[in-house]
């Protein structure tokens, strides 16, 4: 895709120049991903002595299997959901299909760690449900506990399996109708042509996603610690707030992006494989009207999940929302909110520029050196909060340190809040960038020749060409980059100043006390402001 | 105005891709540079326009000096007017503000005027409003030529501009895009690999090969008398047969004694390879002499035979289609040349 910028000979245009600057600020945004994960790796095993005997005696067994087991059951269950979604809304017709084809996105909205803390609430042994079955059927009655691996498993399973359902929807769009009809043409039944034909054709977009999957468990650090699950992210948390050692945190952050690593390898490899079958029909094929039974199957199948993963846990949070309201505690959540509110808007500028340097870097510069620093600048999505959090924490307090400014667990808030944001600029920088890559990549070089040869050139061109093209491809940028910065959770709650809540923060006080109905509120905030990038998923889907 | 390519060079880190390219194109005429992928014409384009630096050489427009090694004029202060392959028009703006981009100079009133007036040279009247992708290939192409041409530029430069049209389209649009530079009196310079479109436009066709020039000329001398053998090959169909150079002027072949008005030169001994065309030979059942059908080609209302000689050699014949005779077949052929075009013989 990028190669196609790629040209041969010295590149055209003035005022905006090839030069070494542009390699150069393109390291420069590479440092904020790029510099947590060299500080983390560099201080692997340096804990104090007795911290890291008890870190890689008692927790790294537990957490290591805890998470390994995690990503593979959530890759799993979100796989299995994704696909088999995607198939029947993109292969076949039935009552409902068009509002399922969008309507399946919606659990996007909901924040992993609300959809936790509702399901604990509903499904735990003092909660409605589980009573209800007592005073039902006797004292005997009830569900396995949810606080479990298997409830785990499920919650990240629904709130999962969108990334699944969107990538392998549009893979079987463009040849799921042609892999049945392959698969009729040499005498196969629906389901054996899916299984033969369509699922093997498909199979990197699906393992793409899974992949996405993967790593978004990996990164997770709101669901787990409702459900008082450990893994590498908590751990990480307990070191440094538990333990106050942040060499032991180091330590296990260095474990945990090795671990990704693998991942992020695997996924490149499958990007490679990807792109040779892609594009091989461009109009979508005519779907398959299903009749009778299998119709309704297909409904109530597709309905089911939807009201598992949204309609149930929504009206619940709706019910204790509306129940909260005019309580003692609406000060302090306008005060989150204004936090919030304020946070994600200047991350969301702050990171829409990056992308947008970052951009026309590549643009300007082509070349190994800047590939590998436009990569490395939006790993981002692949990194866990915590160890952002970390990997940023350290150099800044060593520098501030160095600097007299005062010690290291007292940072002034302006550092605080520059550490804040560098921090979401290294988890979020690729958020932002896709889209407006996605207008640059439009952009072409005749374009701005044309431009040129008319008379406009450089700064003047780029007011009149560039920005008016990158208009759309910034405001989805700076949207998404809003909605992630609002949700997100523990960079906010390892890096914000003392006493300075936002309303995930909130949510995390209140589900670590139990107090679900006081978190419904912020929460519900949360997920109306999730609504914004799945309409624009929407939206760019339908063009 | 008239431009000159005074022995011009260009290079792509050290890989020479123009070596000394001189010719010059005279005000109100429209230039063509034909040649195969990789000769370089489009990179000469692309100086011309200031997009690319030159390695040696100067390119002058009216005597002016615009560019030459460590000088070059920028692209924008050129006045060139530049249609690409692609049209390159700017999607968020809709055909006339495409039009007018270029007249940014102008009071706005003026300014939309004449791209209205530019939008109906080009048979887009009330079209204004329309987006490009609203347009089909041959509109779009359209306006990139309004576009181009709104701001009265000195040079009118087009990369390609038929290259992404079906081929209905092509014929009509090319001889529109002639009438519409000659209305305008433009100097135009046209750069594609496809002969029959230079053939339509152009005043004068350079044919470049390894980044040099071969030959520019009229389009009727670049067919009936080419200077080198790769201009003979390259424009229009024909095979080189050898033969021998007569004291009389005349040249001895197996298919008999060639005349006609000679150009080029013989080897010292007088071998020669001459070129015949495909309508150098005519189809004749009366004629004494046969060639066998090896290929044939049926274009519609003619067949293009390609024939083998008793020697083994192939000449080309152009004959009216309902001469239908199959593969393997002798038929009688005449030779009609008025001009001989001889090459030294290689071996």
């Amino acid at each position: 895709m990028r190669l196609a910028l790629a040209r041969r000979g010295p590149r055209a245009g003035r005022g905006l120049k090839p030069s070494a600057g542009w390699l150069g600020l393109g390291w420069l945004l590479a440092l904020p991903a790029g510099l947590p994960i060299v500080i983390v790796l560099l201080h692997f095993g340096g804990a104090e002595p007795g911290v890291l005997a008890h870190l890689n005696g008692q927790v790294l067994p537990r957490v290591l299997g805890n998470t390994l087991w995690l990503v593979a059951g959530v890759a799993i269950g979100a796989g299995l959901l994704g696909t088999a979604a995607a198939w029947l809304v993109a292969v076949y017709d039935f009552p409902g299909r068009g509002l399922f084809a969008w309507a399946l996105l919606l659990p996007m909205a909901v924040p992993g760690y609300v959809m936790a803390f509702v399901a604990i609430g509903l499904l735990d042994y003092a909660g409605p449900v589980q009573s209800a079955l007592r005073a039902w059927l006797g004292p005997q009655a009830g569900l396995p506990p949810i606080r479990s691996y298997g409830g785990v498993v499920l919650v990240m399973s629904l709130v999962l399996y969108p990334y699944v359902y969107l990538i392998a929807r549009n893979a079987f769009a463009t040849q799921g109708r042609r892999a049945l009809e392959v698969g009729a043409s040499l005498g196969l039944g629906a389901f054996a042509s899916f299984r033969k034909v369509a699922l093997p054709l498909a199979r990197p977009w699906i393992a793409g996603g899974v992949l996405l999957v993967a790593m978004e468990t990996l990164a997770d650090f709101g669901t787990v610690s409702a459900f008082n699950y450990d893994t590498f992210t908590t751990a990480i948390y307990q070191s440094w707030f538990g333990l106050f050692s942040l060499g032991g945190a180091m330590h296990l952050a260095a474990m945990l992006v090795a671990i990704v690593a693998l991942l992020v390898l695997a996924e490149q490899a499958l990007r490679g494989r990807a792109r040779y079958n892609v594009g091989r029909s461009p109009q979508p094929l005519k779907r398959l009207r299903l009749r009778g039974g299998a119709a309704l199957c297909a409904c109530a199948a597709l309905s089911l999940l939807l009201i598992v993963a949204f309609v149930l846990p929504v009206a619940q949070l709706a019910f204790w929302a509306v129940g909260e309201l005019g309580e003692l505690s609406m000060p302090r959540l306008t005060e989150a909110a204004g936090n919030t509110v304020m946070l994600a808007a200047a991350a969301a500028l702050l990171i829409v520029v990056l992308a947008g340097l970052l951009g026309f870097a590549r643009r300007m510069q082509g070349g190994f050196a800047m590939r590998l620093s436009t990569r490395l600048a939006t790993l981002g999505y692949a990194l866990p909060g915590p160890v952002l959090a970390v990997g940023i924490f350290t150099p800044l307090a060593g520098l501030s340190a160095w600097a007299g400014a005062g010690l290291n667990w007292s940072l002034s808030l302006q550092t605080t809040l520059f550490a804040l944001l560098l921090a979401y600029a290294g988890r979020f920088l690729t958020v932002a960038h896709a889209p407006v890559e996605a207008n640059l990549q439009r952009i072409t070089r005749a374009m701005e020749e044309a431009s040129t040869s008319l008379g406009i050139g450089g700064w003047r061109m780029f007011g009149r060409v560039h920005l008016p093209l990158l208009r759309g491809g910034l405001a989805a940028g700076a949207t998404l980059v809003f909605v992630d910065v609002m949700k997100e959770m523990p960079i906010t709650l390892m890096m914000r100043p003392y006493g300075w809540d936002t309303l995930a923060v909130r949510i995390y006080e209140f589900t670590a006390e139990g107090r679900w109905e006081q978190a419904a509120l912020p929460a519900v905030l949360l997920v109306i402001t999730g609504f914004l990038p799945v309409a624009l998923l929407t939206l760019r889907g339908e063009k | 105005m008239q431009l000159e390519l005074d022995n011009l060079r260009c290079a792509y880190d050290d890989t020479p891709v123009l070596s000394g390219l001189s010719f010059t194109l005279a005000e109100k005429q429209i230039g063509c540079l034909l040649g195969p992928s990789g000769c370089g014409k489009t990179t000469a384009l692309r100086a011309i326009a200031g997009f690319e630096p030159v390695t040696g050489g100067q390119i002058l427009l009216d005597g002016e000096v615009i560019s030459r090694a460590g000088y070059r004029l920028p692209a924008a202060r050129r006045r060139m007017g530049m249609v690409f392959q692609d049209y390159a028009l700017l999607p968020h703006l809709n055909a006339l503000d495409n039009v007018a981009f270029g007249l940014h100079a102008w009071p706005a009133r003026q300014r939309r005027a004449r791209a209205r007036e530019y939008l109906g040279l080009v048979g887009l009247k009330g079209s204004d409003r329309r987006f490009p992708h609203e347009l089909s290939g041959g509109q779009q192409q359209r306006v990139a030529l309004a576009r181009a041409l709104a701001p009265e530029p000195r040079l009118v430069l087009m990369d390609e501009p038929f290259a992404s049209l079906d081929v209905d389209m092509r014929g009509h649009l090319l001889r529109e895009v002639r009438d519409i530079l000659r209305r305008c009196g433009a100097t135009a310079l046209m750069v594609t690999h496809n002969q029959l479109e230079a053939f339509a436009i152009g005043d004068r066709i350079g044919v470049l090969e390894g980044g040099r020039l071969a030959q520019w000329d009229t389009p009727y001398n670049l067919y009936h008398r080419p200077v080198s053998r790769f201009t003979a090959s390259f424009v229009g169909d024909g095979v080189l047969l050898s033969g021998q150079m007569r004291p009389d002027g005349r040249v001895a072949t197996e298919i008999g004694d060639l005349n006609g008005r000679l150009s080029g030169s013989p080897s010292p001994d007088g071998r020669v390879q001459v070129l015949l065309r495909p309508d150098d030979i005519v189809h004749d059942d009366r004629a004494g002499m046969t060639a066998v059908v090896h290929d044939k080609a049926f274009r519609g209302a003619d067949i293009l035979y390609t024939l083998a000689l008793a020697s083994g050699a192939r000449v080309l014949a152009l004959v009216p289609s309902h001469h239908n005779h199959a593969l393997g077949e002798s038929i009688g052929i005449r030779l009609e040349t008025d001009h001989l075009v001889v090459f030294p013989e290689t071996s």
